[in-house]
C-alpha cells in the first residue's frame, strides 16, 4: 500500500508540472490581458506602468520560472483584477461548489441506484421502461437548457423556488454552508437537481446493468435455492456486487462534477469557483485560470486515489500494492 | 411519530415566514456585472465605479445625463488660469461619524497614484494637479501645471475616502469592509463574493433620503437568469435587459421597463495610415494600395450602411443612429453633424470616382462577446458593403483575443465601441482621433492611426482653454474635423433598458449605472 502511494504521488508531481507548462503556455497564447484590463483611454505611460506592475513585461520563460518558484512555496500568484491571491479566491469559492457537487452526487446515488435496481428487476414493466426513458432524457438534454427550464417552471411560473443565488448561509467552522437554513436549502434544490440529472441517469444505467447481470449469476440461484428472501438477496448480495462499478464510475465523475459545474453555476448564478473561472477567462485573469486548472488536476488525482482505495476495500481481490 | 412530523413542519413554517416577513423595506437589485474590488481607486471600470457610489460620494456629481452638479463640493471656480478653488459641503459625516474635511480630499488625491497593482488606475484624473492647498477645512485649491478646464470633470471621476479610516489601508481592507467607509447614502455591511453585496442605509446622509433600509445587490451575469430572477420576483430590479427580451417583459403586467440612450458608441475604425493594409485586397486577392486612405471610399462605406435598419432590426429598436462621438445634447456636441443617411447609389458613385468601380475585398473584424449583438452588426455591415461592391468577409472573435490583436494593428477594418464615462468629448477625441503619440499620451486607442495636425492642434488648445464657451467651441471644431473626415465611422449609440417590478421606476442614466437615487417609488 505504501509503495503504491509513493509511486502515485511522484507520478502526480510530474503530471502537475506538465500541466502547469501546458496551462501557462496556453493561457499566454490566448491573448494579452492588458488590452482588456486597462481602461481604453489610459495614457501609454499609464499602460506601461500597469504592465510592469503586473509583471507582464517579462518574457514567457521568465514569467513561468517565477510562477514555479512561488508555486512551490504555495503561492499561485495574485489575481490581476482582484489583487488578492488566486488560491485564496478559489478557496473562498470552493465550499459553494463542493456543497453543490456533494448534494448533486447524493441525489444521484439516492435516486439513481434504487431506480436503476427497480429498472433492472422489473425491466419488462411499464415502470422499468419509464425509468429507462427518463435516463435517456437525462443523458441527452443539454444542462443549460434543463437549467433554464427548471427556472422557468419552478421559479417563474410556479414561484416555488428561487431562480438563483445562494441564499442564507450558516457558518460551520468558518465555512459558510447553505444546507442548514431553509432559505439556503430552497436555493440549493434547483441547481443541485440540474447538476444531478446526468449523474442520476448514469447511476440508473450502471445499476440496472449490474442487477441484470448479477441476477443471472450462480450465487443468486444458490441463494434462492437456500430459501433466502428476495429482499435479502437483492438488498444485500446483489447490491454489494453492483456497487463496485458504480463506486468507481461515480467517483471519477465526482471530480467532473466539481470541475465542470461551470454551466450550472453560471445559469443559477451560484457563487462557486466555476463561475469565478468563467469570469476570469473573460478578462484573461491568468493567475486565477492557471491556479484553477492546477487545483482541478490535483483534485482529480486525489479523487482517483480515493476511488482506488475504496475499490480495494469493496473487492479484496484487488491488491493495490503488488501490481508490479 | 406524528408529533415529530408536526415539530418539523412547525420549524419549516417558521423559516419560510421568517424569510418572507422580514425586511419590508428591502430592495434587491440583480445587476449584470460584479465589481472586482470595493477599493474605489483600484480598478477604473464601470461596475466598480458604479458600486462605489453606493458607499462614497464624489466632489462633483454627474446627473443622469452626465451634467455636473454639486456633490461633496458645493461650488468651484477658477481663481486664476492655473488654480481652481473648491468649496466643500458643511456638516457632512462619514459612516463612522467622523467629519468630512479638505484633509480627506487631499488624502484621496495623493492616494490615487499609489494604489499597488492597479490594473487600470485613476491616475490620469489627478496627474495634472501640481499642488494642493488647504485654505480652511472647507476650502481647497488645486494648482495645475497648465490651465485645466476639465478639472471639475476630473473631480467627478473618483470618490472621496476617509483619511482616518483608509490611511495605510490596502485594497483588501476595502474588500473586507474595514476601510470601506464613505459619506455615501449607504454603508457596506458585507460582500459575499459572487453572491451578493449587502448595504444598510446611512441615516445621516446629507443628500436625498432613500426609502430602503437595506439594499442587496446580486451579480447575475447570465442574461436569461437575470430576466428570470426579475420575472420570478427574486429581485426587484435588473439592468441591461437583453433586447430580445424587451417585448416579452413589456407585456408582463407585473413589471415596468425604462430605457435611456447610453454614451456607448458603436463605430467602425479603418486603417487610414498604411499603404499596405493587412486585410484589404483586390477582387482577385491581389495586393492593392489601401483604398481606405481615400476619403471618397470612406464616405461610400458610411453611406452604404443602413443605420436605421441596424437599429430597428438587429438591435430591436434599442439603438440610436449616431452622428458623432457622444449623443446629441451633451456638452460640446456639434449641432451640424447628422447621422449619415442610407444612400447605396451615392456610395457606388463615390466608389467609382475613387477608382474602384468594381469594388475590392475587405475583412471586417469585431468582437462577439463585448457589445450588444456585436457579431450580428458586423454581419449586417458586411452584407451592406457587399451590396455596393466591396466584398466583405466577417471575422469575429472573443474580446479577450480581439482587443489585443486590434491594438497590434492586425486589422484594416474593425467594429469597436467606446463609452465616454466622463460625459464630455475631449477624452474620446484624444484617444480615438488624435495622432498616435506615445509621449504625450494621445491616440492610445487610435487603431486606424488617423492623423490630422489641425485636429491635434485644436484639441490641444481646447485642453488649456478654461473659459467653458471657448472650450466647447474648440471641442466642437475638433469633432467636426475628425468625424467630417471619417477618421472613425459612427454607427449607433446603444440604448440601455432596466426592468423593475410595478411600483418602482428607473430614471435611466446615460452612463448605464444603476443608482438608488435614480429609482422612484411610484406607489
Amino acid at each position: 500500500m505504501l509503495a503504491f502511494l509513493i509511486r502515485r504521488i511522484s507520478q502526480s508531481v510530474v503530471v502537475l508540472l506538465v500541466m502547469s507548462v501546458l496551462v501557462f503556455g496556453g493561457v499566454f497564447c490566448i491573448g494579452n490581458p492588458v488590452d482588456i484590463l486597462i481602461a481604453p483611454d489610459a495614457t501609454p505611460a499609464e499602460r506601461d506602468r500597469a504592465i510592469k506592475e503586473l509583471g507582464l513585461d517579462k518574457p514567457l520563460p521568465e514569467q513561468y520560472m517565477r510562477f514555479l518558484k512561488d508555486a512551490v512555496q504555495g503561492d499561485l500568484g495574485n489575481s490581476f483584477v482582484y489583487n488578492e491571491p488566486a488560491l485564496k479566491l478559489i478557496m473562498q469559492r470552493m465550499p459553494a461548489t463542493m456543497e453543490l457537487a456533494v448534494t448533486a452526487m447524493l441525489m444521484a446515488v439516492f435516486f439513481g441506484i434504487p431506480l436503476g435496481m427497480v429498472a433492472g428487476i422489473k425491466s419488462d414493466t411499464l415502470l422499468g421502461r419509464s425509468i429507462m426513458r427518463f435516463s435517456i432524457l437525462g443523458f441527452s438534454l443539454p444542462t443549460f437548457w434543463v437549467g433554464l427550464m427548471f427556472i422557468i417552471i419552478f421559479s417563474v411560473y410556479l414561484g416555488w423556488l428561487p431562480s438563483g443565488g445562494r441564499g442564507e448561509t450558516v457558518e460551520i467552522l468558518g465555512v459558510p454552508v447553505s444546507f442548514l437554513s431553509w432559505d439556503g436549502i430552497r436555493h440549493l434544490i434547483l441547481p443541485a437537481m440540474n447538476l444531478a440529472l446526468f449523474k442520476t441517469s448514469l447511476a440508473i444505467r450502471l445499476s440496472r446493468a449490474g442487477v441484470q447481470e448479477n441476477l443471472q449469476m450462480d450465487y443468486v440461484k444458490f441463494a434462492r435455492a437456500k430459501g433466502l428472501t428476495n429482499t435479502r438477496i437483492i438488498g444485500l448480495h446483489v447490491m454489494k456486487n453492483i456497487m463496485i462499478p458504480v463506486v468507481t464510475v461515480l467517483g471519477m465523475e465526482f471530480g467532473g462534477l466539481i470541475a465542470f459545474a461551470v454551466v450550472t453555476e453560471t445559469i443559477f448564478s451560484w457563487p462557486g469557483m466555476g463561475k469565478l473561472v468563467i469570469d476570469s477567462i473573460g478578462v484573461l485573469d491568468r493567475p486565477v485560470i492557471v491556479a484553477y486548472l492546477l487545483i482541478t488536476v490535483t483534485m482529480f488525482i486525489i479523487i482517483n486515489l480515493i476511488v482506488d482505495i475504496i475499490y480495494s476495500i469493496l473487492d479484496p481481490r484487488v491488491r493495490l500494492g503488488d501490481q508490479n | 411519530m406524528r408529533q415529530k412530523l408536526l415539530i418539523v413542519l412547525a420549524i419549516m413554517a417558521c423559516f419560510t415566514l421568517g424569510a418572507t416577513m422580514a425586511h419590508a423595506e428591502k430592495l434587491t437589485l440583480g445587476l449584470k456585472g460584479e465589481p472586482t474590488s470595493l477599493d474605489p481607486h483600484f480598478h477604473n471600470v464601470s461596475a466598480n465605479n458604479m458600486q462605489s457610489l453606493y458607499v462614497f460620494d464624489k466632489l462633483v456629481r454627474q446627473d443622469n445625463r452626465q451634467k455636473l452638479q454639486p456633490g461633496l463640493a458645493t461650488s468651484w471656480k477658477p481663481v486664476s488660469d492655473n488654480v481652481w478653488e473648491f468649496k466643500l459641503r458643511e456638516g457632512v459625516k462619514f459612516h463612522d461619524g467622523s467629519p468630512f474635511t479638505a484633509e480627506d480630499v487631499k488624502f484621496t488625491i495623493e492616494r490615487i497614484p499609489n494604489v499597488p497593482n492597479s490594473p487600470s488606475s485613476f491616475t490620469g484624473f489627478v496627474s495634472n494637479i501640481q499642488k494642493i492647498d488647504i485654505v480652511d477645512p472647507l476650502t481647497i485649491r488645486f494648482t495645475t501645471e497648465a490651465p485645466a478646464p476639465l478639472l471639475p470633470r476630473q473631480m467627478a471621476a473618483f470618490p472621496i475616502i476617509s483619511k482616518k479610516n483608509a490611511e495605510g489601508a490596502s485594497t483588501e481592507d476595502f474588500n473586507s469592509g474595514k476601510a470601506c467607509i464613505g459619506t455615501g447614502p449607504y454603508a457596506l455591511v458585507k460582500w459575499e463574493r459572487g453572491d451578493k453585496i449587502i448595504y444598510k442605509r446611512n441615516d445621516n446622509y446629507w443628500g436625498e433620503k432613500m426609502p430602503w433600509e437595506e439594499i442587496i445587490v446580486r451579480p447575475i451575469t447570465n442574461d436569461g437568469t437575470r430576466v428570470a430572477a426579475l420575472k420570478s420576483g427574486d429581485v426587484d430590479m435588473i439592468n441591461f435587459v437583453p433586447p430580445a427580451d424587451v417585448d416579452g417583459l413589456a407585456e408582463n403586467k407585473k413589471l415596468t421597463l425604462s430605457e435611456s440612450p447610453s454614451t456607448r458608441l458603436i463605430y467602425l475604425h479603418l486603417d487610414t495610415d498604411r499603404d499596405d493594409s493587412p486585410t484589404v485586397s483586390g477582387n482577385n486577392g491581389e495586393k492593392i494600395k489601401n483604398p481606405l486612405k481615400d476619403f471618397r471610399v470612406r464616405k461610400a462605406i458610411s453611406k452604404a450602411i443602413n443605420r436605421r435598419a441596424i437599429a430597428g432590426r438587429i438591435m430591436d429598436g434599442l439603438a440610436v443612429p449616431a452622428s458623432q462621438m457622444v449623443p446629441d445634447g451633451y456638452e460640446g456636441t456639434s449641432k451640424r453633424l447628422k447621422a449619415e443617411e442610407y444612400d447605396p447609389k451615392g456610395a457606388k458613385v463615390l466608389l467609382a470616382d475613387a477608382g474602384y468601380p468594381e469594388g475590392f475585398k475587405l475583412v471586417i473584424h469585431g468582437p462577439n462577446d463585448r457589445y450588444v449583438n456585436d457579431a450580428d452588426i458586423a454581419q449586417a455591415i458586411a452584407q451592406m458593403l457587399t451590396k455596393i461592391g466591396i466584398k466583405t468577409e466577417v471575422n469575429t472573435m472573443p474580446k479577450s483575443v480581439y482587443f489585443g490583436r486590434a491594438s497590434k494593428l492586425e486589422f484594416s477594418f474593425m467594429l469597436v465601441g467606446w463609452a465616454t464615462d466622463t460625459g464630455e468629448q475631449s477624452n474620446c477625441i484624444g484617444a480615438l482621433l488624435h495622432t498616435y503619440d506615445k509621449e504625450k499620451g494621445f491616440g492610445s486607442s487610435n487603431r486606424g492611426r488617423y492623423s490630422n495636425p489641425d485636429l491635434d492642434a485644436t484639441l490641444e488648445k481646447a485642453l488649456v482653454t478654461v473659459d467653458p464657451a471657448k472650450h466647447n467651441e474648440l471641442i466642437i471644431k475638433a469633432t467636426e474635423m475628425g468625424i467630417g473626415d471619417l477618421g472613425i465611422i459612427p454607427i449607433h449609440y446603444q440604448v440601455n433598458v432596466w426592468g423593475s417590478k410595478k411600483g418602482l421606476e428607473y430614471n435611466g442614466r446615460t452612463d448605464g449605472y444603476t443608482l438608488p437615487r435614480d429609482i422612484k417609488v411610484t406607489k
